[in-house]
């Protein structure tokens, strides 16, 4: 192997390269001066977030341990777009205060687990992908306990290190009966080895059970919700959005590469799971008020939608899945990003903070309003086109009752989307949020947010670039 | 060949300038928007010009006909591999022949209406909406497929609907818009359930497809019959039902006089000159599918186009506010192109219908848009609409006189002014294959000398009545493009139209028929302005005692024959009463019921299961580890049974 083969990793090397300059960055800047680590992160992670757009070249490294194809490179790239909106989301926390000392950190680790993704992503074997696992999960539990001195987000970071380290050994334990069973931990392998006898099918089970802890997929949630409560809005973001994502996006790899020959066992599983999570998720979402803990709850139904697109198991499924994690992170940072603006603001996240927000702050509510109606899937913005393609996918193979009830549960998201739009439009407030001008690189990101919402789902080649490389693992 | 992608800025600076002036004109002067939103349709213009001179002059023709050039085209939604929406521009002789119409009118009433507008408020948002609906229109003229098209015609609705409720703290504005609205989208159900039979049977959406002879469009011609017409007849019918509905046909009209609760230079812009011509534009851009395919839904627009025709031109003759007279006038002359579309057949010589339609669509927009930026110039002296509050100001506007009376010799069909040969086209074309129609247009035409001459003489001549204040000539601006459209009214006429625009988009050439057609037509119009000279040059009591002899038809006319007491019974008494108030109970209490039932479990559900999320990590690894043995134990026994 020779040096020219280290481009192939190239989102890897270059934002190894980055999270350095950083750490020497803050090495080398005196206390006082700590926030001009600010503007330095994004711009190198700007830059990196282009460099991952340069042309592909595709093939494996490490004897395929590393592998790399158009959509493993789409895949990142939308993830380092949706990165990239977190960070300018977050400027405006991190030059508070309390935050004097530890601004790099908070790069540092998020960098890391990004690393981690992208390692996942591109992983050819189930060492990589635990390897990769790993760095995006410990770094995270000290992202939710950034805020040391709060009490809520030391007990969010309490409680994903322990339920991660938990699922970490099931999924663990998982890929020790598919080496036992199949001799191998190469995905080409196992794949040929793999067939429905009960061990291998429990080994599977495992294994999923540890990808659906990261995806929050019912029974695996319960954590969710605390932690995302708990943690710092834009670490939640970067929960709920970046990291679900970057899950799912590894679950359908493996599921088409690796488990492709036991569809007949993981797709009734998918059915079930499917429909716990969008209905438990819903029915857990409508009675929250804190916005935290809402969008928390709806992440968890959305994640349920994703996994329609999966059980289509074909091409249309695996571009709609995507496509719907593309239009996703948009319109949940949307969402997070006003919540985070108000937070940081006025230090209120309750629905009933909100109420008349539209009369104080018109542009935010807007904003919002978009964000919810594409979550929700109300056309014309990219959300509806999102979700009309993840049931096209499920339709296609034929699962309508499952489509059916998608659909119920897309009605009842809608509702408790709604419940947000009217506190904001329609109930009057003694007290409502002051006028308040939002910093500039939150607004830059709100608008790339809305830019992305509107123009998405009207910009067919999107869709048609990637269904062009859904084909190519 | 000539390459014309270029055509695809002439819609896309408008839509540019509508985002920019739309998002930051309130920051700018009012005057920067105005002066930014003619510029941008300055540039189109010129554009639409230059290609009209490369298509017609710099492009070769093949079999001597001109080619229909695909500019650019874009697939916008692949559906599966037949069934695809494309975005994109068609150029062909009829598509040319309206960039120019287009731009050039809304050109003169961009510059019109920086002095019209001036001290309104929203005087922006009248410049961006006026770049919205030049947008609109240019993309509905250019389209390539008949989806595109729809796509465009609703925007181009949705543009007059926000236009005609510019001043949307009137509340005669607002119902106008909405009537207007309401009305067109009506007619475009049809339109849409057309375009849906007209692709099902023929597989394609794309013009050039649908309108080459010996195409799909041809193939499937006979197809299935139902009442005793072809399928493709049927859908070409409820295509004609939205056109009607845009172009205001009868029964469809009664939206138009209404929308002129607009501001007068939108009037002049999308009720005269563009949006109105649309049903025209679309008939004749189906129209080889009309004629060699479904040759009976051609007889339904020629008598509906001459009904119309005819049955607006009593009521302007009743009408005492000018707009609404101008309303009528317009209605009445889009059925006379509707008739010219109707009465033509494919090919050479006896397209001359066709031909002379469009040659009547090119002169129309120019002397309508010149009256009705008279009117406004005059509304804009006097502070009224109403012919009473007027007279005598021949004195007080003399450049508005002058123009506007070009403008009345020229619809009255006076010799060698533009009007008068396309007009004539009309009629021979009726002459030779439909004589009723000829005689009913014949008729119109003296009616239309005499109700434009009766506006022309109340208006200018006629007793003076009190003005407030003295009224005075309009700014340049609005005097500017008076004269340019003047011109261009005087002489449209000398095109060789033919050479350009025919059925087949073969050049030919044709003559006047001066024994039959010319001359009864031009006796009719001069009896026609004599008759109003008579009765309305001074105050006199003729009108009275002529409106007196007639009166039934006169109330009958003056209240617009009650059709818009009649759509309110329609829809008030009977569909609301009998139809929207049973479907209201059953929505109400069994779809509400069974929603709130749903609703009230949904909600029991949530709060029932609130216990699993305790906050105990004990309880949550527990549910875990509970999950994942469940899931493979499940899925293990599976295995065992079923495979």
């Amino acid at each position: 192997m020779n040096l020219d083969n280290f481009l192939l990793m190239r989102h890897e090397l270059v934002l190894t390269i980055i999270t350095l300059i950083v750490l020497i960055a803050d090495l080398s800047i005196k206390e006082d001066k700590k926030q001009r680590i600010i503007p330095i992160a994004i711009f190198l992670f700007g830059v990196n977030a282009i460099i991952g757009f340069f042309p592909v070249v595709t093939g494996n490294l490490f004897g395929n341990m590393y592998k790399i194809s158009d959509l493993q490179c789409t895949m990142k790239n939308v993830l380092n777009i949706g990165v990239f909106i977190i960070l300018l989301q977050s400027v405006e926390w991190l030059k508070s205060t309390d935050n004097k000392l530890k601004i790099s950190e908070f790069y540092l680790l998020i960098f890391s687990t990004l690393i981690g993704m992208q390692f996942m992503i591109s992983a050819g074997s189930f060492l990589m992908l635990y390897l990769g696992l790993e760095l995006a999960t410990i770094p995270m539990a000290a992202l939710a306990a950034y805020d040391k001195s709060r009490s809520t987000s030391a007990e969010a970071g309490v409680k994903l290190i322990l339920s991660a380290a938990m699922s970490s050994a099931v999924l663990l334990l998982g890929i020790t009966f598919i080496y036992g069973t199949t001799g191998s931990t190469y995905f080409d392998v196992v794949s040929l080895k793999f067939s429905n006898n009960p061990l291998q099918t429990l080994a599977f089970i495992l294994f999923f059970s540890g990808m659906a802890f990261k995806i929050s997929l019912v029974p695996f949630h319960l954590w969710t919700a605390d932690v995302y409560e708990g943690s710092p809005v834009n670490v939640t973001s970067y929960l709920s959005v970046i990291s679900k994502g970057a899950s799912a996006f590894i679950l359908i790899i493996v599921l088409f590469s690796v488990f492709n020959s036991i569809s007949m066992i993981w797709k009734p599983l998918m059915y079930i799971i499917s429909v716990l999570t969008m209905t438990i998720g819903n029915l857990f979402a409508i009675r929250q008020q804190n916005m935290k803990r809402f969008l928390a709850f709806s992440s968890i139904a959305q994640a349920g939608f994703i996994l329609l697109g999966i059980i289509g198991a074909n091409g249309v499924g695996m571009t709609s899945v995507i496509y719907f994690i593309f239009i996703y992170i948009f319109s949940n940072l949307g969402a997070f990003g006003v919540v985070s603006v108000i937070y940081y603001k006025t230090k209120k996240e309750n629905m009933d903070d909100y109420d008349g927000l539209y009369l104080t702050n018109p542009k935010l509510s807007l904003v919002m309003m978009l964000a919810l109606f594409s979550l929700a899937g109300i056309p014309p913005v990219a959300g509806f086109f999102g979700k009309f393609f993840l049931f096209t996918a499920a339709a296609t193979s034929g699962y309508y009752w499952l489509v059916f009830i998608a659909v119920l549960n897309a009605t009842i998201s809608l509702y408790y989307y709604l419940l947000v739009v009217k506190a904001m439009f329609i109930n009057k407030s003694d007290n409502p949020i002051a006028y308040f001008k939002t910093d500039a690189p939150a607004k830059a990101a709100l608008i790339m947010c809305v830019v992305g919402i509107f123009f998405i789902g009207f910009l067919s080649v999107i869709y048609s670039y990637m269904a062009s490389i859904s084909y190519g693992i | 060949m000539t390459n014309f992608s270029y055509t695809v800025l002439i819609p896309l600076i408008p839509i540019f300038v509508f985002l920019f002036i739309g998002l930051t004109g309130h920051k700018m002067k009012p005057l920067v928007s105005g002066i930014i939103g003619t510029t941008g349709l300055a540039i189109s213009f010129i554009l639409s010009y230059f290609t009209a001179y490369q298509y017609f002059f710099n492009t070769e023709k093949i079999n001597g006909a001109y080619q229909k050039i695909l500019a650019v085209n874009i697939t916008w939604l692949q559906f599966t591999d037949k069934l695809h929406v494309d975005m994109g521009v068609l150029l062909d002789p009829i598509s040319v022949m309206m960039l120019v119409v287009v731009t050039t009118v809304s050109f003169m009433v961009h510059i019109y209406s920086i002095g019209y507008m001036k001290g309104e408020r929203g005087y922006h948002r009248f410049f961006a909406f006026l770049s919205l609906f030049s947008f609109s229109m240019l993309g509905l003229v250019l389209a390539t497929n008949i989806f595109q098209m729809y796509i465009f015609w609703e925007l181009v609705g949705v543009s007059s609907f926000l236009l005609i409720g510019f001043y949307y703290e009137k509340p005669s504005a607002v119902a106008a818009s909405k009537k207007a609205f309401i009305v067109t989208r009506f007619a475009d159900l049809g339109f849409l359930i057309g375009i849906l039979i007209l692709s099902f049977n023929t597989g394609t959406f794309d013009f050039i497809n649908l309108t080459t002879v010996g195409g799909p469009a041809m193939a499937t011609g006979a197809g299935a019959s139902f009442l005793g017409l072809s399928v493709m007849t049927w859908s070409l019918i409820f295509v004609f039902m939205g056109g009607a509905g845009k172009s205001a046909m009868f029964p469809l009209h009664i939206w138009l006089p209404d929308a002129m609760e607009g501001p007068t230079p939108v009037s002049a812009l999308i009720h005269a000159a563009t949006m109105v011509v649309a049903g025209v534009y679309l008939v004749a851009r189906l129209f080889p599918v009309y004629a060699l395919s479904a040759p009976d839904g051609l007889t339904v627009v020629a008598y509906v186009g001459s009904f119309s025709s005819l049955f607006a031109a009593v009521i302007a003759c009743t009408q005492m506010d000018i707009k609404r007279v101008l309303a009528y006038s317009t209605m009445s002359q889009i059925g006379y192109m509707m008739v010219g579309v109707g009465v033509s057949r494919y090919g050479g010589e006896a397209g001359l219908g066709f031909m002379a339609s469009m040659f009547h669509l090119f002169t129309h927009a120019m002397f309508k848009a010149l009256l009705f930026l008279g009117a406004g110039s005059i509304i804009h002296a006097v502070h009224s609409n109403v012919m009473n509050e007027m007279g005598g100001l021949r004195k007080y506007l003399p450049i508005t006189h002058i123009t506007f009376l070009i403008a009345c010799l020229t619809i009255a069909g006076i010799p060698f002014l533009s009007a008068f040969f396309s007009k004539d086209e009309i009629l021979s074309a009726a002459f030779e294959h439909n004589r009723l129609i000829f005689f009913v247009q014949l008729f119109v035409a003296g009616l239309t000398a005499f109700y434009m001459f009766r506006l022309y003489f109340r208006v200018f001549w006629n007793k003076e009545p009190h003005y407030h204040h003295t009224p005075h000539e309009a700014p340049l601006t609005m005097t500017i493009p008076l004269i340019f459209l003047a011109i261009a009214s005087i002489f449209a006429g000398y095109i060789p139209f033919g050479q350009f625009v025919s059925s087949d988009s073969i050049p030919f050439h044709s003559e006047i028929d001066w024994l039959h057609v010319a001359i009864p037509s031009i006796i009719v119009g001069l009896l026609g302005i004599t008759l109003a000279f008579v009765m309305y040059k001074k105050e006199s009591n003729l009108p009275d005692k002529m409106a007196n002899s007639l009166k039934l038809l006169y109330v009958g006319a003056f209240n617009k024959f009650y059709f818009d007491e009649l759509y309110l019974f329609v829809t008030k008494k009977i569909i609301f009463n009998y139809i929207s108030r049973p479907v209201a109970w059953f929505d109400r209490h069994i779809v509400d019921g069974s929603m709130n039932g749903i609703a009230w479990i949904t909600n029991a559900a949530s709060i029932k299961i609130k216990g699993f999320q305790s906050g105990q990590l004990q309880q949550y690894a527990f549910v875990f580890v509970l999950g994942s043995l469940l899931l493979g134990i499940l899925f293990s026994y599976f295995f065992i049974y079923l495979f």
